[in-house]
C-alpha cells in the first residue's frame, strides 16, 4: 500500500527526493508520460522526410499550420523522439523508480518471505483474514491426527505448537505456502530493468545493417542505412537464392538463401536460409528481408538444364542465351535462343514477359537433329514442359547470377540479456498473479467432553479460492463450520 | 466453404442474444433469461463448429500442418477468434457467479464485431500464409493476444458498469465519462448498423474499403445535412444517457450484483489478461519479429501502441495501490485500457501504416 505520511517538515531534501522515487504515484504518472508521448511517435512517422510528416500534420491542423507544428515539434524532437533526451529521461526515470521502490520495499518483503511461520495467540487468531470454528467428537489428541491428516490433504504439512500462553485454544497445528511467491512483483519489476540493460548493451555494442549479395558473389562488409561499411570479420558467399511459390500462382511461399561462411579461404560453415530462419556466425546473425534483380543483368544470367536422354544418361549443363547442347548419346542438337523472366501467355495466346522480377522463368529451345525439328517454352516452374517427344527431358533447375538476396545483419550482443528479462518478467507475472503466500493456523482445544477446532488462514491475494481450500479442510475434519471473513 | 453457414449462424444467434440480454435487464423475466442463455450457446456451439471446420480447410489448402493451419492469419479470422474467446469468457463468468446481467453489456461488444466485419466486406478467403507469417511464435503470439484482448473486453463491460452503479451525482467526472462512453458505444454500433442496411448490397470489396464505407451511412455521409443530423443525433442521444443515467443504474442495481463484485471481475479479468498479454502479445511478438526481421523491438506503431495499451493496464494494476485510485478512478483506466486495445488492433492498421499490417507484408 502507498504509506501517505506527510512529508515530515524537517525531511531533508534527499529523503524526499528518495520519497518521490519510492512512490507508486511517480510510476503511474511517468506510465502515463511515456503513454501519451508514444502516441504523437505512433501518429508522425519516425526519422521520415519532412514532407511526409507536414503533409500529416496538414490532415490534423490544415495547410497553413502543418509547416509551424513541424517545426515545433521537430525542435521538441518528435520526429525521432524514440531517441530524444527527453524521452530517454523518461526511461531512466522509470528504471530509477523501479530500483529505489524495490529496494525501499524490499527488506519488509523478503522477512516475510524468510520468517518462518508461529503459532498465534488467540486473539491473533481472531484477527486472521478467514476464521471458522467447528466442534468434533473426538478427544484432542485424536482431533489432532484428524486436522493433521485433513491438512496434508489440502497440501499443507503443519508444524506443532503446544498451547500457547493463553491456554484456552489448546495445541495448534499450523503451514504456509507459496512464501515466495511474494517476491513474484519484485522479479517482474527487476525483469523489466534487465530488458533494459540488454537493450542498452545492444544499442552501444551491436550494430545493424544489410548487405545485398548477388547470386555467386562473396562480401565482407555490410552495411549501415547511411552507407556506411562495417567489417564482419569474415566473408560470406550467397551460393544461390531462390523463391518458390504457392502451387501455380505467384504468391510466395517462401524465400531460401544459400549462404556459406568463409574465413581465411576456407569454408568454415554453410546454411539455407529461409524468413524465420536466420544463420548465425560469431555473433552476427543474416536474416533473409528481401532479394531483388541485380541491375543491367537482364538476360545475362547463366541457364542451368539437366538433360535426360531417352537412354537414361543425363548430364548438367550450364548455359547462356545463344548457347547449343547436345542430349547426351544422341546427335539431337538443342540451341537456347531467347529467355524469359516471367513468362505468361495472353489471351490469344502467345506469350509475353509480364514482369521484369525472376517469376516464371522460361528459355525458348530449339532442337533440331534425326526424327526431331521442334521448339518452345521450358519453364522452370512447370516440370510438365520438360519432356520431349523423343523421350527425353531437359528439366530447367535455375537461372542463376542475377538475383541478389537482400540480408538483415544484426549483431547483438544483449539479445541474450533481453530474452533472460523477458523469461524472468513471465515467471514474476506468473507467481504474482497465479500464485500466493497462503498460511494456516489450526488450534485444537477441549471442549464439552469433544474438541472444538479453531480455523484461523490467510492469503496474500486471491483470497476467495484459498477460503474454498479452508472450506474443504472444514468438511473433510467433518462439520459444518460457524465462522466469518473480515 | 460449410464454416460461412455455421458462421452466419452464429452471428444471428449473437445478434438475439444481445437483444435477448437486453430483454431481459429491462424486464427481468427468468423465461428471457434462460432464452438468452439458451441462443448464446447455441451460437457458441456453432461458432466452434465453423472454426474448426475452416481450421481442417486452411490446413488443407496451405498444406502446412495442423499447427499452422489455424485459421489466425488474417483480420477476418482474428477477430472471429477473439469473439469466440470473448463469449467464451463470459459463460464461464455466468455460471460461475450466477448472473445474466453482464450478458447486456457483453454480447453487444460481439455483435459489434460481428457487424463490423460484415459491413466491411474484409476478405473472408482463405489465403495461404506468406513467408514472414510461417511462424510458429506467431500463432502463440496472435492466439494469446485474442485471449488477453477478451479479458479485457470483460473488464471493460464490468469496469463501465461498475461506474453506472457507483455514480449518482451528474456532475461528478465519473458520471460524464461513463455516459459519454456508453453513448460513443451505442452510437458508433448503430452507425455501423446503418451502414449495414445501407451498403450491404453494394460492397463486395477488400478491407481498403473500411475506409471508405465506414460511417458512410451517418457521419462521413456525403449529404452535409445527414452527417449534421448524424452529430445532432449523436448529442441528443448523449444527452438523454446523461440526463436519464440513473434509471440504467437503478436497473443494475435492481440485479443482486454488487459494485464489490463489478470491481472484483474487473481487476480479476485484466489479472488473467495482463500476463497473458505481455508473454504472448509483448513477448512472443518480440521472439516473432526478431526471428523475421532481426530486430525484437522498432518502435513501429503496432508494437508502440501494444507498449502503451500494456502501460493503462499497468496503471490499472498500480492505481489499485494508491490510495483514492481504487474504485471508480481505476475503473475509468479499466475501460481506457480497452479503447487503448480497439486502437491497438483496428486503430493501427486502418488508420496508421505499419510494419505488420496483417496479409499486407
Ligand atoms: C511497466 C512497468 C511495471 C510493470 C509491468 C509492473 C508490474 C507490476 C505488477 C504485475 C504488480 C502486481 C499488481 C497486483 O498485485 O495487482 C506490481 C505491483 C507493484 N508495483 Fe509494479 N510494475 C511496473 C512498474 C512499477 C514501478 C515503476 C514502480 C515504482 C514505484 C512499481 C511499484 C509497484 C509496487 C509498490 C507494487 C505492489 C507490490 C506489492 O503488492 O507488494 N511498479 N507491479
Amino acid at each position: 500500500m502507498e504509506n501517505k505520511k506527510k512529508p515530515v517538515p524537517n525531511k531533508s531534501l534527499t529523503d524526499r527526493i528518495w520519497a518521490l522515487f519510492a512512490s507508486v504515484k511517480l510510476a503511474v504518472v511517468i506510465f502515463t508520460l511515456i503513454a501519451m508521448t508514444s502516441i504523437v511517435g505512433t501518429i508522425v512517422e519516425q526519422n521520415a522526410d519532412p514532407e511526409k510528416n507536414i503533409k500529416i500534420l496538414a490532415k490534423f491542423f490544415g495547410d497553413s499550420a502543418a509547416v509551424p507544428v513541424y517545426n515545433i515539434l521537430n525542435k521538441l524532437g518528435f520526429m525521432d523522439m524514440y531517441h530524444s533526451w527527453w524521452f530517454v529521461a523518461f526511461l531512466l526515470a522509470f528504471a530509477a523508480n523501479l530500483i529505489i521502490c524495490s529496494i525501499d520495499r524490499l527488506p519488509r518483503i523478503w522477512k516475510l518471505v524468510k520468517e518462518p511461520i508461529h503459532p498465534l495467540s488467540a486473539d491473533l487468531l481472531e484477527k486472521t483474514s478467514i476464521r471458522r470454528s467447528l466442534p468434533v467428537k473426538a478427544k484432542p489428541a485424536q482431533a489432532k491426527e484428524l486436522v493433521r491428516s485433513a491438512m496434508k490433504q489440502i497440501g499443507f504439512t503443519p508444524q506443532e505448537a503446544a498451547g500457547g500462553e493463553a491456554g484456552d485454544r489448546g495445541d495448534q497445528l499450523f503451514a504456509e505456502k507459496g512464501n515466495y511467491s511474494r517476491l513474484g512483483v519484485y522479479i517482474t519489476h527487476l525483469s523489466i530493468l534487465v530488458i533494459l540493460a540488454g537493450a542498452i548493451i545492444g544499442l552501444f555494442f551491436g550494430f545493424n545493417g544489410f548487405l545485398n549479395l548477388p547470386e555467386g558473389e562473396t562480401s565482407s562488409v555490410a552495411y549501415k542505412d547511411q552507407g556506411k561499411e562495417i567489417p564482419l570479420g569474415f566473408e560470406l558467399r550467397c551460393d544461390n537464392f531462390e523463391v518458390s511459390y504457392y502451387g501455380e500462382s505467384d504468391m510466395p511461399k517462401a524465400y531460401k538463401s544459400w549462404l556459406s561462411v568463409y574465413e581465411n579461404g576456407k569454408k568454415v560453415m554453410e546454411k539455407a536460409i529461409v524468413v524465420n530462419d536466420p544463420l548465425t556466425y560469431k555473433g552476427i546473425t543474416f536474416y533473409q528481408s528481401s532479394f531483388g534483380m541485380v541491375p543491367n543483368t537482364t538476360g545475362k544470367g547463366t541457364i542451368i538444364l539437366k538433360i535426360k536422354a531417352p537412354g537414361g544418361q543425363s548430364q548438367d549443363i550450364q548455359a547462356k542465351v545463344g548457347d547449343s547442347f547436345v542430349i547426351p548419346g544422341t546427335s539431337v542438337q538443342g540451341q537456347i535462343t531467347d529467355f524469359s523472366p516471367a513468362l505468361s501467355l495472353d489471351a490469344s495466346g502467345k506469350p509475353f514477359t509480364y514482369d521484369t522480377q525472376l517469376k516464371n522463368p522460361a528459355v525458348f529451345i530449339k532442337f533440331s537433329g534425326p526424327g526431331m525439328n521442334a521448339s518452345g517454352w521450358i519453364l522452370k516452374r512447370f516440370p510438365q514442359t520438360w519432356a520431349l517427344s523423343d523421350g527425353s527431358r531437359v528439366e530447367f533447375l535455375d537461372y542463376w547470377g542475377v538475383e541478389y538476396t537482400g540480408l538483415q545483419v544484426r549483431k547483438d550482443p544483449g539479445v541474450g540479456i533481453v530474452y533472460l528479462g523477458c523469461i524472468a518478467m513471465a515467471i514474476g507475472l506468473f507467481m504474482s498473479f497465479f500464485m500466493s503466500h497462503r498460511r494456516i493456523w489450526v488450534a485444537v482445544s477441549e471442549d464439552k467432553g469433544g474438541s472444538k477446532i479453531t480455523i484461523g488462514a490467510s492469503a496474500h491475494r486471491n483470497r476467495a479460492a484459498f477460503e474454498n481450500r479452508v472450506d474443504k479442510l472444514v468438511a473433510l475434519i467433518g462439520g459444518s463450520p460457524k465462522g466469518g471473513n473480515q | 466453404m460449410t464454416s460461412s453457414i455455421f458462421f452466419g449462424w452464429a452471428t444471428i444467434a449473437y445478434i438475439l442474444a444481445m437483444i435477448l440480454y437486453i430483454g431481459y435487464l429491462a424486464f427481468r423475466s427468468k423465461g428471457v433469461g434462460l432464452a438468452a442463455t439458451g441462443v448464446t450457446i447455441a451460437g457458441f456451439v456453432s461458432q466452434t463448429a465453423a472454426l474448426l471446420l475452416r481450421w481442417k480447410e486452411f490446413a488443407e489448402i496451405g498444406n502446412m500442418g495442423i499447427l499452422r493451419g489455424i485459421p489466425l492469419t488474417n483480420l477476418y479470422e482474428s477477430l472471429i477468434f477473439f469473439v469466440w474467446c470473448l463469449i467464451l469468457a463470459y459463460l464461464v463468468i455466468e455460471f460461475k457467479y450466477k448472473t445474466r446481467s453482464f450478458g447486456a453489456f457483453i454480447t453487444p461488444v460481439a455483435a459489434l464485431v460481428l457487424a463490423f466485419i460484415d459491413i466491411s466486406g474484409m476478405s473472408k478467403n482463405i489465403q495461404p500464409l506468406v513467408p514472414a507469417l510461417q511462424s510458429n511464435w506467431l500463432l502463440a503470439h496472435v492466439m494469446m493476444s485474442f485471449i488477453s484482448y477478451s479479458m479485457f473486453a470483460v473488464s471493460f463491460s464490468t469496469g463501465l458498469m461498475y461506474l453506472i452503479a457507483t455514480t449518482e451525482d451528474r456532475k461528478e467526472p465519473a458520471y460524464i465519462f461513463w455516459t459519454v462512453m456508453l453513448s460513443v458505444f451505442v452510437v458508433v454500433l448503430s452507425a455501423m448498423g446503418l451502414d449495414y442496411l445501407t451498403f450491404k448490397m453494394s460492397v463486395k470489396g477488400q478491407e481498403e474499403l473500411i475506409k471508405s464505407y465506414l460511417f458512410k451511412a451517418s457521419f462521413r455521409s456525403d449529404s452535409p445535412a445527414t452527417a449534421g443530423a448524424s452529430y445532432a443525433v449523436a448529442a441528443a442521444f448523449t444527452f438523454v444517457v446523461w440526463r436519464f443515467g440513473g434509471l440504467l443504474r437503478k436497473v443494475i442495481t435492481g440485479f443482486n450484483i454488487s459494485a464489490e463484485i463489478l470491481d472484483e471481475i474487473t481487476y480479476k479479468s485484466i489479472a488473467m489478461g495482463f500476463p497473458i498479454f505481455t508473454l504472448g502479445g509483448l513477448i512472443f511478438g518480440a521472439i516473432w519479429a526478431d526471428q523475421a526481421w532481426g530486430k525484437y523491438w522498432t518502435w513501429d506503431p503496432k508494437e508502440t501502441w501494444s507498449l502503451i495499451t500494456w502501460f493503462f493496464y499497468a496503471f490499472y494494476l498500480h492505481g489499485r495501490l494508491m490510495r483514492g485510485w481504487r474504485g471508480k478512478k481505476v475503473a475509468m483506466v479499466a475501460v481506457l485500457g480497452f479503447i487503448a486495445v480497439i486502437f491497438t488492433y483496428l486503430g493501427v492498421n486502418l488508420l496508421l501504416s505499419g510494419l505488420h499490417s496483417y496479409g499486407s507484408e
